[in-house]
């Protein structure tokens, strides 16, 4: 939000009341639903035993969980690093007028709006070296390439799906930002004498701060949160691979029907994402406040 | 600008296309075979060109019900999205009140839930109050992620509208309700067209919630698709044309929005 003075208005509250209901109905009715079943053992729906922080307790020492946040952790950084400069140099490269702008704009988001469970039945299909593209040429080039078989490659080919799938929302993010930057900052910058890597560095880059923050806490929040894609594509394995948080959440919570447990993992869960998302936002934040120091000297 | 920069820049323009086209390239390849040819072997064009999945899809009330039921809870929540998050919207840029900075840090925080966490509580609120398997219940659920956004990107557009104009109205005599729907509306057109497709974006490619919501009035065409193994295996070709059909209206909604898209993001928050 801005932080030019807005007029106080306390009726105001009058006009997001019907928001609040709506998002109240979907998330705070849940919430509570969740926060209750965490501290219960519910052995039916009849018999219910209070259990206190029990389930927090285990699901902290819990193994597995360990290794789900782990990978987790790994593949949503590794996620971030590369997304994010392949998203800057595309919304560099994209064509800022005509046609060929629309067409670049139209392919490139093509990708976002494919159902996620489809776009893990395409590279299902893709990755597959008997009738597969990508499975063909990789085998043609003497990889022995198995997304089912083998671990690591499971997990690149999940990686190289994600890639695929949400470069282009840094990209459009970025590319919002750079039209956004007015003629004259290009032309002071040429006067200057400034080359093409200056002129990112001192110009570009501190002007797209803004979309990018959004689009490392979009890309962080929603990897963080991936379910479909790896779930169609791999089912989490070969052993447990590729099997993610939320996977593993919805393992607990309708596989074995464990409520209390899976309860108190959806809150931890939750938590982690806020915290993360908090230290991104804050650090983003002080970076870019340097940046502009450092553009003003 | 010099030449060779400007080549290098195709280059890598264009090999991103090409990155971005073949996985969809390739489900349209097959979606064009019979299975026995896709399982036959490799081939990068159709040898024996066919109709018949998209027949198959747009014959069977089974699979293209699945389109119509998507389209439905769809369409439902982007009108409750937009009609809630656009008078809140403008409370949030023209107006502080108490708690406003909360209230919309809270709102972004619902962005970050994993739908996973929310899973079983939706399943039996849904079920007690008898909602299952309905269109409506999608909708109200999506909700959940779709409101946060529509009034942050609404909330930009309006930000950069200035506040001189709500002033004036209101010095004319114009009723909150008729200078926001007669004036102001308008005045954010495209704000709106980039929230509903966002809002159409995300409840659109959602899975996991619209299947645990559902089992045969609503069921979305995406859950449809991952029912497909019958006795006789993967059925890749029906998979394939499905998969292309679901991309046709997303595709269409990006050609009316291409202009305003990079705008909507950008507006405000630069």
């Amino acid at each position: 939000m801005s932080t030019t003075t807005k007029p106080v208005n306390q009726k105001a509250w009058f006009l997001i009341l019907p928001m609040l209901i709506c998002v109240a109905f979907s998330a705070i009715l849940p919430l509570m639903v969740v926060v209750n079943y965490s501290v219960q053992d519910i052995i039916s729906p009849e018999r219910r035993v209070f259990v206190g922080t029990e389930w927090f307790a285990a699901i902290m020492r819990d193994e597995e969980l360990h290794g789900a946040l782990f990978r987790q952790l790994t593949y949503s950084f590794s996620v971030l690093a590369v997304e994010l400069p392949l998203g800057i140099l595309l919304a560099l490269a994209m064509p800022a007028q005509g046609w060929r702008s629309s067409a670049v704009l139209v392919i490139v988001s093509l990708s976002l709006l494919i159902p996620w469970n489809v776009v893990g039945t395409i590279w299902q299909i893709f990755g597959r070296t008997d009738i597969g593209l990508m499975g063909a040429a990789l085998l043609g080039l003497g990889i022995d390439y198995s997304y089912t078989g083998n671990p690591v490659h499971a997990w690149l080919t999940v990686l190289l799906m994600d890639v695929w799938h949400w470069t282009p929302l840094v990209a459009l993010l970025g590319y919002a930002g750079l039209r956004s930057i007015p003629d004259a900052y290009y032309q002071a910058a040429s006067i200057d004498g400034a080359s093409k890597l200056d002129v990112f560095w001192y110009v570009q880059l501190p002007k797209m701060r803004g979309v990018l923050m959004i689009a490392v806490l979009l890309r962080f929040m929603d990897s963080f949160m991936i379910y479909t894609e790896p779930f169609v594509l791999t089912g989490g394995g070969p052993g447990n691979s590729t099997t993610f948080l939320s996977q593993f959440l919805t393992q607990k919570a309708v596989g074995q029907f464990d409520l209390g447990p899976a309860a108190a993992f959806s809150l931890i869960y939750f938590l982690i994402i806020l915290l993360m998302c908090f230290i991104l936002y804050n650090w983003m934040q002080r970076v870019g406040t340097q940046e502009k120091e450092g553009g003003h000297e | 600008m010099n030449k060779p920069k400007f080549q290098k820049r195709s280059l890598f323009m264009i090999a991103y296309v090409v990155f971005a086209l073949l996985p969809i390239y390739w489900m349209v390849n097959m979606s064009f075979k019979t299975n026995n040819e896709i399982l036959a072997g490799f081939s990068l064009f159709p040898q024996h060109f066919t109709w018949d999945n998209y027949k198959t899809i747009l014959t069977d009330p089974a699979w293209y019900s699945g389109y119509i039921n998507s389209l439905i809870y769809v369409g439902i929540n982007t009108v409750i999205s937009l009609t809630v998050a656009l008078p809140a919207a403008y409370a949030f840029s023209r107006y502080s009140f108490l708690g406003d900075k909360h209230v919309f840090f809270w709102l972004l925080t619902n962005r970050m839930t994993p739908p996973a966490v929310f899973l079983l509580p939706f399943f039996q609120l849904y079920t007690s109050v008898g909602l299952m398997d309905t269109h409506i219940a999608v909708a109200l659920v999506h909700l959940l992620f779709n409101v946060p956004l529509a009034v942050w990107i609404l909330e930009g557009f309006m930000s950069g509208i200035p506040r001189e104009i709500d002033e004036t109205a209101y010095i004319d005599g114009y009723s909150f309700p008729r200078f926001f729907l007669t004036i102001y509306l308008p005045l954010i057109k495209a704000g709106v067209g980039v929230a509903a497709f966002f809002c159409f974006m995300f409840s659109w490619v959602e899975l996991l919630l619209a299947r645990t919501l559902t089992s045969v009035n609503a069921k979305p065409i995406a859950a449809t698709m991952t029912r497909t193994v019958s006795a006789s295996g993967m059925d890749w070709a029906t998979l394939a044309a499905a998969g292309v059909l679901t991309i046709v209206p997303g595709a269409i909604v990006i050609w009316f929005v291409r202009n305003y898209i990079a705008k909507g993001f950008a507006m405000g928050r630069v």
